[in-house]
């Protein structure tokens, strides 16, 4: 179990251990604090929003163990030793992922918030299974809501990249 | 949105948890996949002064075959259930109740035996669980012991857990069953509670009816089996008069009563249907 240190005033901390998008952090933190909160405020991975904040909306999602999950319903210290990727973690080496440019290509973002859920949530479903149907898309991205675009153009944005026709941005 | 604070434990074994547990009694809370745990104490629902959690109990995430039964863990997620190859094969239409339960992410998180303990009504994984005649392995510092889950609930998050016990496995005995379902209908296709459900298993053999159990969910304060329905229908041949059986269902913010008697005579019929012409699907 996670290290608890019990500071002045008899508040009880512990020292976890976070692997974020493949760098260690070590945080501590109040056995109350909510993973969201930990990744904004404390490693300012402000790119993992706070929607709902009850599961409902996925702009949350990030990847635990590689799986999309909502993170608001995670205490920090259950992440303890787990591998985390949020949204900051999805292009690598200045480039954008294939599924980024894509959303950008076919006009998939309005107001961008569900954007970084979206994008996870995508990125897991292309990684176990490369070739989805539309059916499996939608049914993938269920738990991510959008306000703006009807998901039309997420829907399409991410079965042109399963099929590789993403062109680089010519901005 | 604030989670009220709390002592945290994460018991190493099984029976730690248990002692600890034994020790807190009702100032205690067990911490599973939290997708409820936490939801109910952002809303100020629940403020338990300790919060126990599992997920050290590895043990309890598996699922296995072994001579005359399938053991589930308890704390096996939707998604593991959904993933199942053991599962797919041998009961698919657990596999694909977990799937209707809840969005991706909320499946990675949410475990089997969460949705069995909180007694909601309109839990999916309990009617299907029922119509394949699971049971259920309880243990506390005490001792452990089994039941049918059928007779786990008795009404709306009413359940016969005691203080101190911990739910560590669901097991499906080998059946002669030949078919199973789950069917659903929610206001949305996806991730949405039960307006109401039903789940049925059969055993046919020739044109003939031998064996079945109806399960209907969100039709009452609790999960119900039909005991009526299925008397009617053993032993009948199968034809369209199949009928499904009046229940009582209740009123609440998903539809009224009225409205759920309709849905599930319809879905009974659907459901035992499917049963009967696809297995286990």
């Amino acid at each position: 179990m996670a290290q608890a240190i019990t500071d002045k005033d008899g508040v009880k901390r512990y020292l976890i251990t976070l692997n974020v998008n493949g760098d260690v952090h070590t945080v501590l933190v109040k056995g109350n604090a909510i993973l969201t909160n930990v990744l904004r405020d404390q490693l300012d991975l402000t790119g993992t929003k706070k929607g709902c904040e009850l599961g409902d909306c996925g702009s949350c999602t990030v990847l635990l163990d590689g799986k999309p999950v909502d993170s608001c319903l995670v205490l920090a210290v259950e992440a303890d030793g787990r591998r985390i990727t949020t949204i900051e973690g999805v292009a690598e080496n200045g480039r954008l992922d294939a599924i980024q440019q894509s959303m950008i290509n076919h006009a998939a973002v309005q107001c961008g918030y569900c954007t970084p859920g979206m994008v996870l949530s995508a990125k897991a479903l292309l990684t176990r299974n490369p070739h989805p149907s539309e059916q499996e898309v939608r049914e993938a991205i269920s738990g991510n809501l959008c306000r703006c675009t009807g998901y039309v153009h997420i829907v399409e944005a991410v079965l042109a990249t399963a099929q590789g026709r993403v062109t680089p941005d010519d901005h | 949105m604030y989670v009220p604070d709390f002592e945290y434990h994460a018991p190493e074994t099984v029976a730690e948890a248990c002692a600890i547990l034994a020790e807190l009694g009702d100032r205690a809370t067990v911490l599973a996949g939290g997708t409820d745990v936490l939801h109910k104490m952002k809303v100020g629902k629940l403020a338990p002064e300790h919060l126990v959690s599992l997920k050290h109990l590895d043990e309890l995430r598996e699922i296995r075959e072994e001579p005359g039964r399938v053991v589930i863990g308890a704390l096996t997620s939707h998604n593991q259930i959904y993933t199942s190859q053991l599962l797919q094969r041998r009961y698919l239409s657990l596999p694909m109740a977990a799937h209707t339960m809840a969005s991706n992410q909320i499946c990675n998180l949410g475990t089997v035996g969460g949705n069995i303990v909180n007694g909601v009504p309109s839990a999916d994984l309990p009617p299907i669980l029922i119509a394949l005649d699971a049971s259920i392995r309880l243990v506390s510092a005490k001792g452990e012991r089994t039941m049918p889950l059928e007779d786990f609930f008795w009404g709306s998050a009413q359940t016969r857990m005691e203080p101190g016990e911990i739910l560590t496995e669901i097991s499906i005995p080998d059946q002669q069953t030949t078919g199973s379902t789950y069917l659903k209908f929610g206001l949305r296709r996806s991730g949405a509670l039960a307006v109401a459900a039903a789940a049925v298993s059969v055993r046919v053999s020739g044109d003939t009816l031998h064996g079945v159990r109806i399960v209907l969910a969100s039709a009452a304060p609790t999960v119900l089996r039909v005991a009526e329905a299925e008397r009617s229908l053993i032993g009948r041949r199968i034809d369209d008069e199949l009928l499904a059986q009046a229940s009582r269902p209740r009123d609440s913010i998903r539809g009224s009563a009225d409205y759920r008697r309709n849905l599930v005579a319809v879905l009974t019929k659907r459901a035992l249907k499917k049963a009967i012409d696809e297995g286990h699907a």
